[in-house]
């Protein structure tokens, strides 16, 4: 049965008939036809942020922690063009989103109108797909088919542009289950050749490597348990990417920490000495390749991703498995397992991962006098193991140490920019995951550079009471780019330093949160726990030493075992051939 | 084959495909792209090749089937054996996208091309053009005492014969479909 009803009266009851119980927004002249529809229920919340870049990472910080997708409603012109950022954002890391922009009314678009902007075609590139909806009666139908592409096949943003004249027109409402399916449904299931294939692999692998990444954490929880399974069960040591941290719980015997850049010494060279690479979910990003010509040389290669596209994009693999993680990982166990659970001996390959952790790579030069960015973090894990946790990050220095010192049990509880590296994006995506689980304890990992790129949303923390903590690690510098600068650019600093900063304290209060600073690392836990006690949102000003540097690293253009460990390894290390690299 | 100008030693139509996968021999490759007929989908094409850095050879389109508005892309585009993989990848997973072919290595195709030649010129160079269009078949559909448009249709590889030829006798002007093409035989 299809019903009559205004275009924006669609648009909240599509919602409401997709599950949506919270929309990340900001009105604006072209939509106000929807903020008057959802005034006037109460099924969906919305959220006020205060720029649209925040809701579209508010809405990122939802979807990641729930599985759900996040949504988000900007207005057209400037609303729209201020949430590219986070499409892009999210379009690099797969969450899915839905996105509505008002636009101009239809008989005015093209004609440069007021706040008009060619939505569509700007976001063209950002997003997974995008509509332009210029009739009511195709409103609904287009509505349910951006949630099923957002969330189908690799998820991804999609967004919706609907003129105001859309907004206001009458049409015929169309339920989700009566609307036109769309050929658009990507495989899930991987052949059974590649899986037999694969399992033959596991077979008689002697130095296997499982290399994980978020494609785990998008194919849902139950992908995050058939990969404890294998995993456990196969004996293999394993690796993940930044983005997917906790599919597998740091806590797990096979653990090797994550990989990449500033991943860790034993996890780097495992994936450079191993005889098969399991590729479940990541990419071969850059991060993680470091030079292409001597990536794990000597390994056999399989790449299981949903993603046809990101088979051979970078690393020519030897056994693409297309699929999807949880459909492919079930397969794999029961194949694996109807052939007698067959390995070879990996204990001299264990034997050698036992040497590499003995480097301990993640030791750095404690102090008593300053806090050490590295010995903040361990606090911070210390005395919040075993809660109801959740972390987002900023970018920067910050972000690679809490990747390397905090710990993830579970999928979904670990956001960061990882694709786009966006700066900012933390502490709105702290409000979107607060929002999804009101009782959690939710950190945003911060520098101080960074968490002032969207410090406006302290606004938007305190409306919604959302008792976010946000855990500025403040070295006074645009760490990240200090130490590339320090590296890469003969110690010349050139604009990488915080000037001018605000009392954070200060800042805090004028909101009316809670602001502590902290720089004796005698003070720390205290500090820490009454941030932790607090009900309320809190910004900890943590003052640490100014000059760490974040290691290890894979200097751009060099190879997995080429790392540099510590400051006394870094003279000379990275060549100028390298310093064309980001 | 010999239309496609693939280079030597890059054929998968041998029964023995020697081609190394890492080799950087450059091929030409001839896609059709299923897509709905919808507003923006060329732009998504497109976009994605400037945006992914691929070349565009030629590129036609238009609806072929009403009821379906389903409208077919025809690209040729070049490049290694890597990045045409790439490009079909990245192609078939646009949201709009219903197939995509590679008409190069799927089997025996054909490609045609429309052209229109506009010639000026009198006396001896104006009857050599007309003598070498009958050559090409090549039709006349325009003519003044001192000019002739030509049409033809076949292969890019005939067009830039004919073309060349055209140059020194007074070739003023050229318009070009780009390719359109199918594959050989009964099956869709
Ligand atoms: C929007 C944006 N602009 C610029 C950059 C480049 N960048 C990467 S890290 C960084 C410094 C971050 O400083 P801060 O947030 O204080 O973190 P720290 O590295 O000091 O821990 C910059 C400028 C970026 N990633 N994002
Ligand atoms: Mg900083």
């Amino acid at each position: 049965m299809t019903r009559q009803m205004t275009g924006a009266k669609m648009v909240v009851q599509a919602l409401k008939d997709q599950g949506v119980d919270t929309v990340f927004g900001y009105p604006g002249g072209a939509v106000l036809p929807v903020y008057d529809e959802i005034f006037q229920q109460n099924d969906i919340k919305h959220v006020l942020v205060r720029h649209e870049q925040a809701a579209i990472h508010a809405a990122e910080g939802y979807a990641r922690s729930t599985g759900k997708p996040g949504v988000a409603l900007v207005t057209s012109g400037p609303g729209a063009t201020n949430a590219v950022t986070g499409l892009t954002d999210a379009l690099l890391d797969s969450i899915p989103l839905v996105v509505f922009s008002g636009q101009v009314p239809t008989f005015m678009i093209g004609t440069d109108g007021f706040q008009e902007a060619d939505t569509i075609g700007i976001t063209r590139p950002c997003t997974k797909h995008n509509w332009l909806v210029q009739d009511t009666d195709k409103l609904s139908e287009t509505i349910h088919q951006a949630f099923h592409v957002a969330t189908t096949g690799r998820p991804g943003p999609v967004l919706i542009d609907l003129p105001k004249d859309v907004q206001f027109a009458d049409g015929e409402y169309t339920p989700p289950a009566k609307a036109k399916v769309s050929h658009y449904k990507p495989r899930v299931k991987a052949s059974i050749e590649e899986i037999n294939n694969l399992v033959s692999l596991i077979e008689k692998a002697e130095r296997p490597v499982f290399y994980t990444g978020g494609g785990v954490i998008n194919s849902g929880p139950g992908a995050s348990q058939l990969l404890r399974e294998l995993v456990d069960a196969t004996g293999f040591p394993i690796t993940s990417t930044l983005m997917g941290l906790g599919a597998y719980p740091a806590s797990g015997k096979a653990w090797l920490g994550m990989l990449g850049m500033h991943g860790l010494y034993e996890a780097n060279m495992a994936m450079h000495g191993c005889d098969l690479m399991i590729n479940i979910g990541a990419r071969f990003d850059d991060r993680i390749t470091g030079r292409i010509q001597d990536f794990s040389p000597n390994s056999t290669k399989v790449h299981v991703d949903i993603d046809p596209s990101s088979i051979n994009k970078i690393i020519r693999v030897d056994l693409p498995v297309i699929g999807d993680v949880g459909h492919v990982l079930e397969d794999v166990l029961k194949v694996w397992k109807s052939r007698g659970r067959k390995t070879a001996d990996t204990s001299a390959w264990w034997k050698q991962i036992e040497e590499w952790r003995e480097v301990r790579c993640l030791t750095y030069k404690p102090s008593e006098t300053v806090i050490k960015p590295q010995y903040a973090l361990e606090r911070l894990e210390a005395l919040t193991k075993g809660m109801d946790r959740y972390v987002t990050t900023e970018v920067g220095q910050h972000q690679m140490w809490a990747a390397q010192f905090l710990n993830f049990e579970d999928p979904n509880r670990w956001m960061t920019s990882g694709g786009l590296g966006t700066m900012g994006y933390g502490f709105p995506a702290s409000i979107g995951v607060q929002l999804a689980h009101p009782d959690s304890l939710v950190i945003n990992v911060a520098g101080e550079a960074s968490w002032l790129m969207n410090m406006q949303e302290m606004g938007t923390a305190m409306q919604y009471r959302t008792p976010v903590k946000q855990f500025i690690l403040n070295n006074e510098r645009l760490g990240m780019v200090r130490q590339w600068q320090q590296l890469l650019h003969g110690e010349r600093y050139s604009s990488s330093w915080s000037e001018s900063l605000p009392d954070f304290v200060k800042l805090a209060e004028a909101f009316g949160a809670k602001g502590i600073q902290v720089s004796d690392p005698k003070d720390l836990d205290d500090a820490i726990m009454e941030m932790i006690n607090y009900d309320g949102p809190v910004i900890f000003d943590c003052l640490v030493e100014k000059h760490e540097n974040c290691f290890p690293m894979i200097p751009s253009g060099k190879a997995h075992n080429e790392m540099l460990l510590g400051d006394a390894s870094t003279e000379g290390a990275i060549k100028s051939d390298g310093a064309v690299l980001v | 084959m010999s239309a496609l100008r693939i280079q030597q030693g890059s054929t998968s139509h041998s029964a023995y495909d020697l081609r190394d996968y890492h080799a950087e021999v450059i091929e030409k490759h001839t896609l059709a792209v299923l897509v709905d007929n919808e507003a923006g989908v060329l732009a998504r094409v497109i976009g994605l090749f400037s945006g992914r850095g691929y070349n565009i050879e030629s590129l036609t389109v238009a609806e072929v089937n009403h009821d379906t508005h389903l409208s077919r892309i025809t690209v040729v585009t070049t490049g290694t054996r890597d990045v045409i993989e790439q490009i079909k990848a990245q192609v078939g997973r646009i949201v709009p996208v219903h197939e995509v072919h590679d008409l190069t290595v799927e089997g025996p195709s054909i490609e045609r091309e429309l052209a229109l030649f506009k010639v000026e010129g009198t006396g001896n160079n104006r009857i050599e053009a007309l003598r070498l269009a009958e050559i090409f078949r090549a039709n006349v559909v325009d003519s003044t005492l001192e000019s002739f448009v030509f049409e033809m249709t076949g292969t890019s590889e005939k067009i830039d014969a004919f073309a060349d030829l055209m140059r020194p006798l007074g070739l003023v002007e050229t318009a070009r479909t780009g390719v359109a093409a199918l594959a050989r035989g009964s099956h869709a």
